[in-house]
């Protein structure tokens, strides 16, 4: 089977976002940018499955810009068989999203879609859902673990409440937790490799894909700073303190 | 005129403290009705704890076998045909909500709005991106319904002093069975429930492996606090995954959040930003911990736990 997976571009997790003063967006410029984490973790998984056997082509698919090929090439050098890169140079919503992805299940059918449980930069935790919902298809979201046998994926979950499993029929939806595995890194040679490895480039607009977005960010603020308070020498004294606040 | 239906959570026939919570931020909304909606195999118990949440207009019981586990893929569906009528739908952003409202907004075919801090308007929230690092205002088209998730640390629960009167719905929707629950293992313990509590404290790295552990559960046990912990505590092993704090775990807003051996990397600050009293214990003086810290204690856990212990007789 195929396995697609979402390769989403962000700025690096170690970055210090700045808010730009007039409240008009983040600053990126000059920022390094990397894979989503949980993307980097989809894309491990869904190597792993190669490996073991259960897959036989591992896709990788972004959506962006056209400087996003550079990017693309990591989840090649990776191990990714070949790259979608749907073409947009406006940012696009989780729905949106989805609905792009939805044209590209498709018209590869796999029998897996493996994408970060949520993207660092907005957060929005929604993609992969909606994805499951468009295509009427079962979602194991939060995956810390995914066992495939017998058209079924049999997946433990990181919920509130501990460690949840459910069993879904292929194909499916998986959303990668943290604790799914560790990624591996790109080695020199595969760097190299990659660059034979086909990219096929799809403008979104050609995809007819609904990408009215019914959401509009209209300000952006820096978070509401805490004051650095005070040190303390030791117990007896933060007990003190504790106490004149009224918490013990 | 809005409408809010709020979707409860509950497990093991109890209603979750986020669904309260989920409350006061529609309430925040100024809608003409909230109604809260509980799908159950045997919603019954739940529906009269939801009842009483002050600000419910009234309960909408869904009683189905196929509603004994919260499986998104099986809600979804009877959510987003509840959801005829009403302006918007709030879910708490717990991972309940995470995995559900996405699911519903995609089948009424809307964007969701995840994260809920502040309501500016009825169609105008605020919410937090890059990990609370930055904040946005959004404002959703007044056409369309609002899908949102309720970030639970930014709003207090609802009181439960209401009444309000609950009435079984029937949905005719046919439901898929290509998702089933297996099991769910449930960390086991009496503390108190780290998403609620007014105290918490929490280890990390510092605390060096699962046995020396137990130095946090003694010092939360005598104070009558929730255990959490940083990721790097949860990677190593030395406590469940639903222990974590964080951008990727719980996000927390304690009166008292006690943070023992954690350097404070912002992926675990955002998990802590609403609490009222941070407290920093690490042996290292330089630790970002101690930027956002209110009080800091530097030096070793080990000695300074068993102090603060004596200390309090």
């Amino acid at each position: 089977m195929k396995i697609l997976v979402g390769y989403k571009r962000v700025v690096d997790y170690n970055v210090r976002i700045q808010v730009k003063p007039d409240g008009t967006g983040v600053v990126t410029d000059g920022v390094k940018l990397s894979a989503n984490p949980f993307d980097d973790i989809a894309l491990e998984e869904a190597l792993r499955l190669r490996e073991k056997g259960v897959a036989e082509e591992v896709i990788v698919v972004g959506i962006g810009p056209a400087d996003l090929t550079a990017h693309l090439r990591n989840g090649l050098a990776m191990g990714a068989n070949r790259a979608i890169h749907v073409q947009t140079a406006d940012a696009v919503s989780p729905l949106t999203a989805a609905r792009t992805f939805l044209k590209l299940v498709e018209k590869e059918q796999p029998g897996l879609v493996i994408l970060g449980k949520q993207a660092i930069d907005d957060d929005a935790n929604q993609t992969g859902q909606m994805l499951a919902a468009l295509w009427d298809r079962p979602q194991a979201t939060f995956a810390s673990k995914v066992e495939i046998a017998d058209g079924k994926a049999t997946v433990t979950r990181e919920v509130d409440a501990g460690l949840e499993t459910i069993e879904a029929d292929l194909p499916a939806v998986v959303t990668t937790d943290l604790r799914l595995n560790e990624p591996r890194f790109i080695k020199l040679p595969d760097i190299m490799k990659a660059k034979s490895k086909p990219i096929d480039v799809i403008e979104l607009g050609s995809l007819g894909v609904d990408a009215a977005d019914h959401i509009k960010t209209t300000h952006f603020a820096a978070p509401p700073k805490r004051s650095k308070g005070v040190m303390v020498n030791d117990a007896a004294e933060l007990v003190a303190a504790l106490k004149q606040k009224g918490l013990l | 005129m809005s409408k809010i239906l709020v979707i409860a959570e509950h497990l093991d026939g109890k209603l979750n403290g986020s669904t309260a919570r989920a409350v006061s931020a529609a309430a925040a909304a100024k809608p003409d009705a909230i109604d809260v909606i509980v799908l159950s195999d045997a919603p019954d118990a739940i529906a009269a704890e939801a009842a009483k949440i002050d600000g419910v207009t009234k309960v909408l019981a869904v009683a189905r076998a196929e509603n004994a586990h919260a499986l998104a893929a099986v809600i979804a569906p009877q959510v987003a045909k509840a959801a005829a009528g009403y302006t918007h739908v709030f879910a708490p952003s717990t991972t309940f909500g995470k995995d559900l409202a996405p699911r519903v907004a995609a089948l009424l075919g809307v964007s969701q709005v995840s994260d809920v801090m502040t309501v500016e308007g009825p169609h105008s929230f605020k919410r937090p991106i890059y990990a609370g690092n930055a904040i946005v205002t959004v404002e959703v088209d007044a056409g369309s319904t609002v899908v949102a998730t309720i970030r639970t640390a930014s709003w207090p629960a609802a009181a439960s002093t209401g009444n309000a009167q609950v009435e079984a719905l029937s949905l005719d929707v046919a439901l898929p069975s290509h998702t089933r629950f297996v099991n769910l293992q449930q960390g086991k313990s009496d503390r108190p429930d780290l998403q609620g509590a007014p105290k918490v404290v929490s280890g990390g790295r510092g605390v060096g492996s699962k046995e020396n552990f137990e130095i946090i559960y003694k010092f939360a046990d005598k104070i009558g606090a929730a255990v959490g912990a940083s990721r790097a505590a949860v990677d190593a092993g030395y406590v469940p995954n639903e222990m974590q704090v964080g951008q990727t775990g719980k996000i927390i807003a304690p009166e008292l959040y006690i943070a023992v051996g954690i350097s404070g990397a912002i992926q675990h600050l955002t998990g802590i930003k609403d609490a009222g009293t941070i407290v920093a214990i690490n042996k290292d003086g330089e630790a970002p911990i101690f930027e956002i810290a209110d009080i800091g204690l530097v030096g070793d856990l080990f000695k300074i736990l068993p102090e603060l212990e004596a200390a309090l007789g």
